[in-house]
């Protein structure tokens, strides 16, 4: 077990600037990864994790290049290898399972042509037990039917199908390292924990190495025995798993673990400040400096080197780890929400159902719709003023549909969508006159793309403000500024470019656009989903603060049940278009749920190694809502017999008023789940 | 799919139509007409009477749409006014010999611009591909009547290699045209290869950059198998689109060199029979140039609609 299988050795990757400067992406590493062992790698965007797994294959990519240091396998330097040399130890001794399967497969190519090629080149099987392997392998990963999997193409399988296969032709060539770079990132909840178990089976099965790069705490607390942190191209923290997660002793990890938000906690987060440094801005000192709550003048001037603790067994960069030493991670300091929802109501769906089916002719010139299973169908909620309500379920639940319909770019096929009890909302953007377009105001998931790259700040923040008041000149100014103080960003930001700014910069600027308009309702569709983990808190407690000034009511679009739990005050949770269950967020995450529900809560992953994710059902995806019966009965394990199959489940309501859509009794719910 | 090859087929009638009404239509509200250029001074009283019926002028438009149509159909588009012969007698030794010279130009052209491509795109940035970017750019930039008059004087004037203007009877043996048509080739070719040799390149490049070839390559997939299997047939893809425009594109380009070398091709005849007023011809002309345009169009669907198993099994499941 203590053999050394990759030996990486003082690295610095980099480039060079246009000045002609270098610019290190990753500097002065230097680890080993041991036989057996599974490491994780974690870090946000930016900490050239996913550089330093691929220079252990010996790729650097094309921009980049090796400064100094050596990547050691079987001590042979693959960073000085040549091509040749290198194809025989990629795919055979290491291997690399990619962070996109659906983009990582090659789509002009079947399935089964792709591991074929992986066998032809690591492996002396004949034709005849190469395609007996293939379907071993297809089982392996825990394909069904693997004979007709490995004649499909790549974009006729689901997203965990394609991961499935990626790591099917991962093993093909029995690789003793094996490299996964954010493996299960673009998965749905339910689906990570599946694929991470499996990994979890093969890392156990054949005693394989794994390196595991992820910015996910929660999946690293799943499969590592060891963690490296990653901050700005050095390691900042590296120990057993266990004493990482538990007790970080460096002020980076110890801030990052703080500002998850977590399951079992309701309430926001404390956050971290500022982001991440560009690479090369920093000239001296500690890289986390700007940060860090424990720093001093001496961190200012003198960068800490990695320091090794042996009664820790850790290696830490921080003069003042000590400070953290002493205190308990498990310290986290929450900020309770202070529900201040009315009675009033603000929003109403009721019996809202959309479809997305293409129309025929004839309905296109009577303009109705028609479809008789819609994706989106009887929709009912009631929705106050100043509550967050939190629409939540996996990729094809309908949940963004919805805010599209009441944003008003996507019209209803029935139903009605009511604002404030009177006015009708349920048609699109062309019959909605400007102020119901000025009380409705979208945030969404990815403000590279929400903003337009050739706009500056002050335009961006302009436009509602213009178009909506006719405000000009100083006046339009003197709001800009004030907006961009409400979330908080300084004056100086006005002339900038969205590409000048960082990821929890851009989604502040999003952000204020929403609030120039004075909306009595904002929708924020995943909107801290492509942030970082550290900036993820800071923009929560924003819309907390914001939401408690201006009494905003938002809904809230995620996949992700524990940030969720930190900012709502209502959950709905929704499978393929249909509510299951309907509650408040303290009701929602406790039992008895609905068997959906419980999936979802079974999965997610928390950043701690002694709390394991349930899985529940069967990972399948389902194309299409049933045509009758309950939505979920495709997937459900507690499923009672015809009448899941035959009619619409009931409403059920629990003691604490939490809305359950099950044809199980709550009483024997309670029962089976606790 | 073959629902959608019939719906394609169709929507390249539908286009046709268009085309033919717009002519028919563009034709009409001209000031003047067939009698009145033929005519000349003498375009009135009785003498244009008699060639208004003569030439079916004396009835409503729409019933000499129809007529011209169904003709039109049956490959017959009427008289041509200055030779007083039947336009397809005219027209049909002229599309042979335009048709040798852009299908000589694009038989060359294709593999060369493939090569090119391919060969900039995997040395990029390096001497092949800066030695080869530079001199595309320059065939890009300059216009086919420039580069045909630079050749006509370098290689028919100061070297006497081959003949600088082609003076053939229309309906040559193919032999004989031969000699005549390198020059024109070239200058066709030149441009032509130019554009699709970059569209090629930035393809390959865009595929090389994506996550399945940095995969291909971490599982050890040799460089040239890498290449063939993994890149090409996912880069050459989209490219087929774009050499369709090329090459419809051509037309225009063949136009203009016809006439710098004499050619006796459709691009000739164009511009002769709009400097005369030979309004059938012209129809004829547009709807000839129009249907090589839809059927080429149509042509590179269905290519790309066959070789991509995206769209395939898309439509399938459809």
């Amino acid at each position: 077990m203590t053999d050394i299988i990759q030996k990486v050795k003082n690295l610095s990757i980099g480039f060079r600037s246009k000045k002609g400067d270098e610019i290190l992406i990753l500097k002065n590493i230097s680890t080993n990864i041991k036989k057996g062992e599974t490491v994780g790698i974690v870090g946000e965007s930016g900490s050239g994790k996913s550089t330093l797994a691929l220079a252990m294959m010996g790729y650097v990519k094309h921009g980049l290049y090796t400064i100094g240091g050596e990547c050691q396998f079987n001590s042979l330097n693959l960073l000085k290898m040549k091509s040749k040399d290198l194809e025989k130890i990629r795919g055979r001794k290491i291997a690399m399972i990619p962070q996109n399967a659906g983009q990582a497969l090659t789509p002009n190519l079947k399935i089964g042509y792709q591991i074929d090629e992986a066998l032809q080149l690591h492996s002396d099987l004949d034709e005849k037990e190469r395609e007996k392997k293939i379907s071993e392998l297809l089982n392996k990963v825990r394909l069904p039917s693997p004979e007709t999997i490995a004649l499909r193409y790549p974009h006729e399988l689901s997203g965990g199908q394609q991961q499935r296969v990626a790591v099917a032709m991962a093993l093909a060539g029995t690789p003793d390292l094996l490299l996964l770079d954010e493996p299960t990132t673009g998965l749905d909840v339910t689906t990570q924990a599946h694929v991470l178990e499996l990994l979890n089976f093969i890392a156990k099965d054949t005693g394989t190495s794994m390196v595991y790069v992820s910015h996910d705490l929660g999946a690293i607390a799943q499969v590592s025995d060891r963690i490296i942190v990653m901050y700005s191209g050095e390691i900042v923290l590296e120990g057993p798993s266990r004493d990482i997660l538990k007790r970080p002793i460096h002020p980076y990890t110890h801030g990052l673990l703080k500002s998850i938000p977590k399951l079992s906690l309701a309430g926001l987060p404390e956050s971290m400040p500022g982001s991440q440094p560009q690479p090369g801005t920093i000239q001296s000192g500690c890289s986390f400096f700007d940060r860090c709550n424990f720093s001093d003048d001496n961190c200012k001037n003198n960068s800490p080197q990695l320091e090794f603790l042996k009664d820790l067994n850790t290696s830490v960069r921080c003069f003042n780890y000590e400070k953290l030493v002493n205190e308990s991670q498990a310290s986290q300091t929450i900020n309770k929400i202070k529900n201040k929802s009315q009675d009033k109501e603000i929003l109403n769906l009721s019996e809202v159902s959309i479809s997305y089916a293409k129309q025929k002719l004839l309905d296109q010139i009577f303009n109705r719709i028609s479809d008789d299973n819609p994706t989106v169908k009887d929709i009912n909620i009631n929705i106050k003023k100043g509550e967050t309500i939190a629409l939540v379920g996996e990729s094809g639940s309908g949940k963004s549909t919805i805010l599209k319909s009441i944003a008003g770019l996507l019209r209803t096929k029935d139903g009605l969508i009511r604002f404030d009890e009177n006015r009708n909302l349920s048609s699109d953007l062309k019959e909605r006159d400007p102020n119901d377009l000025r009380i409705i105001q979208l945030i969404f998931q990815n403000p590279d793309e929400s903003l337009n790259p050739n706009h500056t700040v002050e335009e961006i923040i302009a436009q509602p403000l213009k178009l909506y008041f006719g405000l000009k000149g100083e006046e339009l100014k003197k709001n800009i500024i004030d907006l961009l103080q409400k979330v908080r960003l300084g004056e100086f930001y006005t002339s900038r470019y969205p590409r000048q700014l960082s990821g929890g910069e851009k989604q502040r600027v999003a952000v204020a656009r929403a609030f120039a308009a004075k909306p009595d309702i904002i929708l924020c569709d995943e909107v801290t989903s492509a942030l970082d983990v550290s900036v993820q808190a800071a923009v929560l407690n924003l819309l907390q603060q914001l939401k408690e000034d201006f009494g905003t009511t938002y809904i809230f679009v995620s996949h992700d049940l524990a940030v969720v739990r930190a900012i709502s005050d209502r959950v709905a949770v929704l499978y393929q278009g249909r509510l299951c269950e309907v509650g408040p967020s303290n009701d929602v995450y406790k039992f008895p749920s609905h068997p959906y529900t419980e999936v979802l809560l079974g999965a997610v992953l928390e950043p701690d190694p002694d709390i394991k994710p349930k899985l529940v059902a069967e990972d399948i995806v389902e194309e299409r809502p049933p045509e009758k019966g309950c939505s979920f009965q495709g997937r459900c394990s507690r499923i009672i017999g015809d009448i899941c199959k035959k009619e619409i489940p009931p409403w059920q309501l629990t003691d604490s008023g939490n809305a359950i859509r099950c044809h199980i009794p709550i009483k024997e719910l309670q029962k089976e789940q606790f | 799919m073959l629902f959608l090859i019939i719906k394609r087929i169709l929507l390249g009638f539908i286009t046709l139509f268009i085309v033919s009404i717009i002519t028919f239509v563009g034709t009409e509200v001209l000031p003047g007409d067939a009698c009145t250029t033929y005519l000349e001074r003498q375009a009135f009283g009785e003498q244009l009477e008699a060639c208004y019926r003569r030439l079916g002028l004396n009835v409503p438009a729409y019933e000499r749409y129809v007529s011209w149509a169904l003709n039109a159909i049956q490959g017959d588009f009427g008289y041509s006014l200055s030779g007083e012969m039947p336009i397809k007698d005219v027209l049909g030794p002229r599309i042979k010999n335009s048709l040798v010279l852009a299908s000589a130009a694009i038989f060359i052209g294709i593999p060369i611009a493939l090569i090119l491509g391919i060969i900039t795109a995997l040395w990029r940035d390096k001497l092949p591909d800066v030695a080869i970017s530079t001199v595309t750019i320059f065939a890009m930039t300059i216009p086919e009547f420039i580069s045909a008059t630079l050749l006509i004087l370098i290689i028919a004037i100061w070297l006497e290699w081959l003949p600088g203007i082609v003076i053939v009877p229309t309906d040559v043996s193919f032999l004989e045209l031969l000699p005549n048509i390198i020059l024109p080739v070239v200058a066709i070719a030149m441009i032509m290869t130019a554009h699709m040799a970059r569209m090629v390149r930035s393809s390959v490049i865009q595929v090389m950059a994506s996550e399945y070839v940095q995969m291909a390559i971490l599982k050890g997939v040799p460089y040239w198998k890498m290449v063939f299997k993994h890149v090409l047939p996912n880069a050459l893809l989209p490219a087929i689109n774009v050499v369709a425009l090329t090459i419809a594109w051509l037309l225009g380009g063949v136009v203009v060199t016809e006439v710098v070398f004499n050619y006796p091709g459709l691009g000739r005849l164009v511009i002769e029979s709009i400097s005369n007023r030979d309004l059938p011809t012209v129809q004829a002309l547009a709807i000839i140039l129009a249907s090589i345009y839809v059927s080429i169009n149509l042509l590179a669907d269905l290519l790309t609609l066959m070789l991509n198993p995206r769209l395939k099994t898309l439509q399938i499941r459809k």
